[in-house]
């Protein structure tokens, strides 16, 4: 029971230690590219992620599914950062003011 | 047209102070505009300063002196009242002078 | 994996949020005071300078450090921003093909007005820039706009600005609550931090003046637009204030806004304001 739990634990850890699909690709971007989507209605949206999206793009049209899905969940990684940054500075603003 | 060159010379008894701007857009021939495309070379080559018929300053210079240069230097002699002459000849031949009365 | 990650951000932000439960204190919101603003900006910058005098802030990185004051001393008998303060003069007098010229569209044909911009336009309920003014006055004379980040604005602005040099900084705020709201969110795009680099403007122009990023010396946010537009010799030309802000935010790996747009006219309005009374030493020549 134990040893199976450490093989699921590894293999989880591993996560796309298995070759990566066109669909997971496109999933990935999808996700990323609605993400900075959102950072840009939010008015915060950072450069890096759409140099990661487009070298994204870049590998995926290139068939080298594997670096895509690499690069969109980072980019989808930085458009959550970007949210999260937009959100809490709303607040977060007022600290920095000289009063 | 008015002259590329902007001169003022101030002498304070042994020695005279001469600063310099020129436009010109020395371009280094290195640089791509924004179709790609490389601005070709346009540069000054030689910049020279006479004083009394003598060069007080010649300058070779090349693409990597920027844009629109200053010059400042010094140099031992010249008299209030008497002309500074400058001038330039640039990668296409073009060149423009002109002078200055020591201040 | 992905799901591993985006738990992570989520538990984050719930956690920040339970944190600024705590730390914001409860009560009425801040009611705006532009003047008790400036007041404290000002004092601010003159308790951290005290061996400044207030028109020196607006020499930025050459009242911060002595090697930079005494080459620009030098420089400034014969400026680098010599050329565009000529060819905007030039283009300033010369007709549109309707005839006009810029002098139609300013008070005092454009001479010596610098320092009143930008102001609250109430019938449009916007704050106008010098440049928007620049544009919408080309435009309602048939002309097509400039570009609010190349040389030919920078030369028109270049021009005005050294018409008002010495002029004190005199920016208006009607008592109106949509002037009152757009000084509001310039102050708080200033103090916002952004980019993937997380700096707000006030990170490096009111925590870190007078220190270097790489081998740039900061220049205080007070007086910072008494200065523009400015001569860049990393730009070996004359460039808006437009073109600083784009980038700035590109510099901290953020996407820039359209100039123009509301956060960048609603910042210049607060920077200005706050230094209200500071000289005008426009256009300025920065390393």
């Amino acid at each position: 029971m134990k040893a199976t739990l450490v093989l699921v634990a590894v293999l989880l850890a591993a996560g796309s230690a298995f070759a990566a699909s066109e669909a997971d690709y496109k999933a990935a971007y999808a996700a990323a590219e609605a993400a900075n989507k959102e950072a840009g209605q939010l008015r915060n949206q950072w450069t890096t992620t759409a140099s990661t999206l487009a070298a994204a793009k870049k590998a995926g049209d290139a068939g080298d599914f594997d670096k895509a899905v690499e690069a969109a969940r980072e980019a989808e990684a930085l458009a959550k950062a970007s949210i999260f940054q937009a959100t809490s500075e709303k607040t977060l603003w007022k600290e920095m003011e000289i009063r | 047209m008015a002259s590329t060159i902007r001169v003022r010379a101030t002498n304070n008894g042994e020695i005279t102070e001469v600063q310099a701007l020129i436009q010109h857009p020395m371009d280094s021939g290195f640089v791509k505009d924004s179709k790609g495309e490389i601005i070709p070379p346009h540069f000054i080559q030689q910049l020279t300063f006479e004083y009394d018929g003598k060069p007080v300053f010649v300058a070779d210079w090349g693409g990597g002196v920027s844009k629109d240069p200053y010059v400042k230097f010094a140099f031992k002699g010249g008299k209030k009242g008497d002309e500074l002459k400058v001038s330039w000849v640039d990668n296409k031949g073009a060149t423009d002078s002109n002078t200055a009365k020591i201040g | 994996m992905m799901k591993l990650r985006s738990a992570i951000c989520f538990g984050l932000s719930a956690l920040a949020l339970a944190a600024l439960a705590f730390a914001l204190p409860a009560g009425a919101a801040d009611k705006i005071d532009p003047v008790a603003d400036a007041k404290a900006f000002k004092k601010f910058f003159y308790d951290k300078f005290p061996k400044l005098k207030p028109e020196d802030f607006v020499n930025g990185p050459y009242s911060m450090d002595e090697g930079l004051h005494k080459q620009w001393v030098e420089k400034e008998q014969f400026p680098p921003y010599e050329f565009a303060v000529e060819a905007g003069k030039e283009m300033f007098t010369k007709p549109f093909k309707n005839g006009k010229t810029y002098e139609d569209c300013f008070p005092n044909k454009g001479i010596g007005i610098r320092q009143n911009y930008p102001y609250f336009d109430e019938k449009e309920g916007k704050v106008i820039t010098l440049e928007l003014a620049l544009n919408r006055c080309r435009e309602a004379n048939g002309e097509a706009p400039y570009s609010y980040v190349k040389d030919e604005m920078a030369a028109l602005t270049a021009y005005m600005a050294f018409t008002s040099r010495g002029k004190p900084m005199d920016i208006k705020i009607p008592d109106d609550p949509r002037a009152l709201a757009a000084y509001e969110q310039g102050k708080e795009y200033f103090y916002t931090r952004r980019g993937q680099l997380n700096f707000a403007c006030s990170t490096c122009h009111v925590q870190s003046p007078g220190e270097r990023i790489r081998t740039e010396v900061l220049a205080p946010a007070l007086g910072i637009m008494n200065a523009m537009p400015i001569y860049r010799s990393e730009w070996s030309g004359m460039g808006t204030t437009s073109r600083r802000y784009v980038t700035c935010n590109s510099q901290v790996r953020g996407v820039p806004f359209n100039p123009q747009d509301d956060e960048y006219r609603n910042v210049e309005y607060y920077l200005s304001y706050v230094s209200n009374g500071l000289p005008i030493s426009g256009p300025g020549a920065r390393p």
